[in-house]
């Protein structure tokens, strides 16, 4: 089948293009034409916008917005987002990076998707052309929405607060096991008083660790402290089997670098 | 299938040509510009063995479409000999036996190419990460990791 693509000056009009039942937004290309060179028939249009908002990266009073079409390499290397460039940095090869948006990892299906693993622990709010979401919201509904994402803002955490892994058996870099990201907030004596922590590759796409989320409040972040999260961590997952790992595999392990993650 | 009109130079020239809307960098450097240096691998964005530059950013030609490069500079391993001599990076892969079956040396020499033009004297951790994204299923890597220190030690001897 022929594929055509189409480039708007704006996100509005890339919104009303991709209302078309044979239309696929192109981001940076990395799952998008990879379908397309996989033989995927379900679509026949590119639509891209070349709208400056979707590269640009705003901080304003401690809150960032990152547009849609940032790459993973401009995350990683921006000055105000080095709190989270490890997990920008996880994401692929040097290529991969240079061209893999945040819009489209928002899309990407396990195990692929780290970046959003970060997003989900941050507790982004998505801008779509169909308006704002909250993340969890944003995920839940990714399959159906035909809505372009514009940007995702979020708080930018303090230095030591967010915290990111990636497990994979490929180093310096590979597939993931798993990601995990998390953030923690904790009193002046070391108690926990918040946590949002984020899985990836346990579930179709990101998931939140709620069990273990509330069983790390009031806890102190020691081996004996955590050992309830840690055993709450698995709940109400369903990890994905690929070439990489089986779901089996994947639910012993999360436990184990869960904890690491928290002890670090 | 329509046909679109794109620009951009291939190593310094310029070209124009009428693609097919839709169609990879790679498909079009390949079979219209005639430049194979770039391979076609797994055309999933795996393999690395695409790779090219685009206005000096590393690229897999595979997942992008040509229309988006319209008056973009784009580099090949095709374009690194000048007048006969190699670049000191092809020199250092054939010093250091750094290709056996060559497939994929020119995704391999674009990435480091890209690493050495920001990082002119890179650790050997640096050239590992620089290279992360490129397969090699027969050098077990070492010889390729040599191969771009010595071409940086070169280019350093050069500007010295």
């Amino acid at each position: 089948m022929p594929l055509a693509l189409k480039t708007y000056s704006t996100v509005a009009e890339a919104g009303s293009a991709l209302k078309a039942a044979d239309a696929r937004y192109l981001g940076g290309g990395t799952l998008v034409v990879r379908a397309a060179n996989e033989g995927d028939l379900s679509f026949s249009t590119y639509v891209r916008s070349t709208d400056p908002l979707l590269s640009a990266i705003m901080v304003e009073a401690g809150v960032v917005t990152v547009g849609a079409g940032v790459t993973m390499a401009a995350v990683a290397r921006h000055p105000e987002l080095t709190a989270i460039a490890s997990a920008a940095k996880a994401v692929g090869g040097p290529a991969v990076r240079n061209m893999a948006t945040v819009g489209g990892n928002l899309f990407a299906a396990a195990p692929y998707g780290d970046f959003a693993v970060a997003l989900l622990a941050l507790d982004a709010t998505v801008h779509t052309t169909a308006g704002y979401l909250g993340i969890d919201e944003f995920l839940a509904g990714r399959d159906s929405s035909d809505a372009v994402v514009a940007s995702v803002s979020f708080a930018v955490p303090a230095a030591g607060k967010f915290r990111f892994l990636k497990a994979a058996r490929i180093k310096p870099k590979g597939v993931s096991i798993v990601s995990i990201a998390a953030v923690i907030e904790t009193d002046a004596g070391g108690k926990v008083t918040s946590a949002r922590i984020a899985l990836g590759c346990m579930a179709d796409r990101p998931i939140r660790a709620k069990g273990a989320e509330k069983a790390l409040i009031g806890a102190m972040l020691t081996e004996d402290g955590v050992a309830k999260a840690v055993a709450a961590v698995g709940e109400g997952t369903s990890p994905i089997t690929d070439a990489i790992a089986s779901a089996w595999y994947r639910s012993e392990v999360l436990p184990v670098h869960f904890r690491r993650l928290l002890l670090a | 299938m329509a046909k679109v009109p794109v620009q951009f130079t291939l190593n310094g020239e310029e070209k124009a040509e009428f693609v097919d809307s839709g169609a990879t960098l790679l498909k079009v450097v390949r079979d219209k510009l005639g430049d194979t240096s770039p391979k076609s691998g797994c055309n999933q964005g795996t393999c690395g063995a695409c790779s090219v530059l685009v206005d000096g950013e590393l690229r897999l030609s595979c997942l992008t479409l040509a229309e988006t490069c319209e008056g973009a500079h784009i580099v090949t391993t095709g374009g690194l000999a000048k007048d006969g001599v190699l670049h000191p990076l092809q020199r250092a892969f054939m010093d250091e036996f750094a290709a056996q079956c060559g497939f994929c040396t020119p995704g391999m020499i674009m990435a480091a190419k890209a690493l050495l033009d920001r990082t002119p004297d890179p650790s050997r951790d640096e050239v590992v990460e620089a290279l992360s994204g490129n397969i090699c299923r027969c050098t077990g890597y070492e010889p390729i990791i040599r191969a771009v220190l010595t071409a940086a030690r070169a280019n350093s001897q050069n500007a010295a």
